[in-house]
């Protein structure tokens, strides 16, 4: 068993840990979730042969990282949420009264790849600016691309809800983009 | 006709769920007269695709490696069969 954990580190370690930190972004949420996955790797042993090792840890991970993310989420006070029913007054900073466009949109995303590596650091900073919240949603959703009802079932938030703060994070970090980037 | 706020809404919650007939029409017709949502609807798009790079940029870069000091924890954890809270 000693045997099996240090040839999963050795030859999965690495691998685990950039795909939680392409997921997470914060380096100790990261080894929190590697550390998580590869005890209960340990403690359950449920590895069959069946899958490829990489893919049975990588299962894990994926929960452990979900479970993080929800108890960040949790840590918030929940009037963040309820503000955001009322979100018709929290979008002023992007529209005017009639409901249009304060600003014109002139956002240009890069095409050149030294460009898109500038770009890149950007979108990591204005990801990071994100309150709390948004960003776990935010992160669950356009990051890891999990399925709306499942956010709402993990997050125990209702769809509308959900859907407002997506709108505000991708209108708060396009707005950030477009303020660093152009 | 739709302000340019709840088309903006209606452009973000088409990725996560499918507008009804009645809102993409209503999306699709201030769209046709409005530059800035349109310009809104294509940013999003490539912010999708932006982050997708990103992910598989941090995914593929062999210069990132898990910590040692994780390393030792899990195996110190597995020695002693208790599981001891990073740092």
């Amino acid at each position: 068993m000693k045997d099996n954990i240090n040839n999963w580190l050795n030859e999965h370690g690495d691998y685990l840990y950039r795909f939680a930190l392409a997921r997470l972004k914060d380096p100790h949420h990261a080894k929190d979730a590697v550390q998580e996955t590869m005890l209960a790797a340990i403690k359950n042993n449920s590895y069959e042969g069946e899958s490829a090792v990489r893919t049975w840890l990588t299962g894990i991970l994926k929960h452990k990282i979900i479970d993080l993310q929800r108890k960040q989420i949790r840590e918030q006070p929940v009037s963040d949420i309820i503000d955001l029913d009322n979100s018709d007054t929290s979008m002023d900073d992007f529209f005017d009264q009639s409901g249009h466009w304060l600003e014109r949109q002139t956002l240009n995303m890069p095409d050149g790849s030294l460009e898109q590596k500038q770009f890149l650091t950007i979108l990591d900073a204005c990801i990071n600016k994100l309150p709390a919240k948004l960003k776990a949603i935010f992160m669950l959703r356009d990051v890891q691309e999990v399925e709306n009802e499942n956010i709402c079932k993990e997050l125990n938030i209702t769809a509308t809800n959900a859907w407002v703060m997506l709108y505000r994070a991708r209108m708060g970090l396009r707005k950030c983009l477009e303020l660093n980037w152009s | 006709m739709p302000t340019c706020k709840q088309a903006s809404k209606l452009i973000s919650m088409s990725l996560d769920r499918p507008l009804s007939w009645s809102e993409k029409m209503q999306l699709k017709l201030h769209l046709l007269i409005c530059t800035p949502c349109r310009r809104f609807k294509k940013q999003l798009k490539l912010l999708a695709v932006a982050l997708k790079l990103r992910r598989t940029m941090i995914e593929n870069d062999q210069d990132i490696k898990l910590p040692l000091d994780v390393k030792n924890r899990i195996l110190q954890a597995k020695e002693s069969g208790s599981m001891q809270k990073p740092v």
